[in-house]
């Protein structure tokens, strides 16, 4: 057993070692890289379609997502943008390139994610020529985490078709209520605009039926306060004038 | 040293010796993934799968490694299944492996497959190592998947994401405790389910480290 520890067997054996185990891991990594990049693809359109409020169960997702038109926004022009194709197009990782965003101060930044990216893609599901539903991605910061999600809306750009957040780390059944189907049921049919055309969204304790405002309301979740403003907020922030307020502006006049 | 079977191999580690319950290894993935009973089913086979192939890969070739650099052979070895698992799961089981996230990496600094490598692997042959390795993945099974049970049922309402108890929040009778969804609660049910072992097992009970010695003086003296 002494020969084992010299000096010369001693690098053999781990030159070797590594050799195979890289072969191994490099291997496994190559080969299933096809299907991990579909999984990826898969899992986004399926969020994408529980936002729109679309049942996806049994369903072929692919067929269902393609009646969705991805397109790239200029989030400060509110304008359609060719610089960029919406297919590879990475959001998220756009919003830490510095040439891709900007930081926002700090009366800007209600939904707390420091910087946004410039450029932003959404979907949109078209009939007969009518836009009938329009989704774009939301973020923010709740109580321990930032929630990613997509809202969807209307095509008259104001009335809610649904909300969902994929990925979160907030408190199981306080916070991580905001995957509850019943919770998401109460947005569809609430309004984003007040009167004058402002953001008017807001979680209140219980909404009360014969409020006129009960149509901008919707119910917090119970026993999560912070979330519940991160929600919130982040929602003023990206239908606001450095979310998607200009897009959506011009959405609602018909000048894209 | 004294033959082996592989029988015992095999089952000793359910509950004889039970590497968390017992040994208290490997308690840091069942604090964590033990919410939801089918990550935790996920997270079991995963382990096992692991342990079992590590614990064979070293003893195939325990012969050849040096003692000086005999830690880090055993990591590379343990290391490179987990990535190759990892692969598979983000391939095979994409929305459980997003659940698992970093737990899945994180078998590789598991004690209980190290801990069967350096005292299992090294010293026996390839195949009673592999079945010892698939005994401790059981004996980590057995508890992870009771705990996961408990949480499961009493802290959502479900099992398996099916609903058992139809939960208040979606208008039916069941208060679910929240507490369960939280890491800390498998505290609390791993150490009542080492109490009920051990006083199914009294031997599992540890010596006490340190007991108070008889009073030697009476208490007037004392005064």
């Amino acid at each position: 057993m002494s020969s084992n520890d010299s000096v010369q067997k001693t690098i053999k054996v781990a030159l070797l070692l590594c050799l195979v185990c890289s072969i191994v891991v490099s291997g496994a990594a190559v080969l299933l890289k096809p299907v991990q990049q579909a999984n990826k693809a898969l899992d986004r359109k399926t969020n994408i379609l529980a936002a729109a409020g679309i049942e996806t169960k049994g369903q072929d997702i692919d067929a269902l997502f393609h009646q969705f038109t991805p397109k790239v926004v200029d989030l400060d022009s509110g304008v359609y943008t060719t610089e960029i194709n919406a297919e590879t197009y990475d959001q998220r990782k756009a919003a830490k390139d510095p040439k891709l965003s900007d930081a926002l101060s700090d009366d800007q930044d209600i939904a707390s994610i420091n910087r946004r990216e410039r450029f932003a893609t959404v979907y949109l599901l078209e009939k007969e020529g009518q836009l009938e539903r329009v989704i774009i991605p939301v973020h923010g910061y709740g109580l321990w985490s930032t929630l990613y999600g997509f809202l969807a809306l209307e095509g008259d750009a104001n009335t809610v078709a649904g909300l969902g957040f994929y990925s979160h780390a907030e408190t199981p059944g306080l916070g991580g209520e905001v995957d509850n189907p019943r919770w998401k049921a109460k947005w569809v049919g609430k309004q984003v605009l007040g009167q004058q055309g402002q953001v008017q969204i807001e979680l209140v304790k219980s909404v009360d039926p014969n409020d006129p405002e009960a149509k901008h309301k919707v119910d917090a979740l119970s026993g999560a306060t912070l979330t519940s403003n991160g929600v919130e907020n982040l929602l003023h922030f990206w239908l606001g004038e450095k979310g998607f307020g200009p897009y959506l502006a011009n959405l609602r006049a018909g000048d894209v | 040293m004294s033959e082996i079977t592989a029988k015992q191999v095999l089952v000793t580690p359910i509950f004889e010796n039970n590497p968390i319950a017992l040994q208290i290894l490997g308690i840091c993935s069942a604090l964590a993934v033990t919410s939801s009973l089918q990550v935790t089913l996920v997270m079991c086979i995963a382990l096992s799968l692991v342990t079992a192939f590590s614990s064979m890969s070293i003893a195939a070739i325990r012969k050849h490694i040096p003692s000086s650099i005999r830690i880090i052979v055993q990591m590379i070895i343990i290391a490179s299944l987990v990535i190759v698992v990892d692969q598979i799961l983000k391939a095979y089981a994409y929305s459980i492996s997003k659940q698992l996230s970093v737990f899945v990496g994180l078998i590789i600094t598991n004690c209980i497959v190290m801990g069967r490598a350096e005292a299992f692997a090294m010293k026996n042959p390839a195949g009673i190592s592999f079945l010892d390795g698939i005994g401790n993945g059981l004996g980590y099974s057995v508890m992870l998947i009771s705990v996961a049970v408990v949480r499961e049922l009493f802290g959502a309402g479900k099992l398996f994401g099916i609903e058992i108890f139809s939960v208040v929040n979606d208008g039916g009778w069941y208060v679910p405790n929240g507490l369960l969804l939280l890491p800390p609660s498998a505290f609390f049910i791993i150490g009542l389910f080492i109490w009920a072992l051990r006083s199914w097992k009294p031997t599992q009970v540890e010596s006490k480290e340190y007991e108070l010695a008889p009073q030697t003086t009476s208490m007037q003296e004392a005064h």
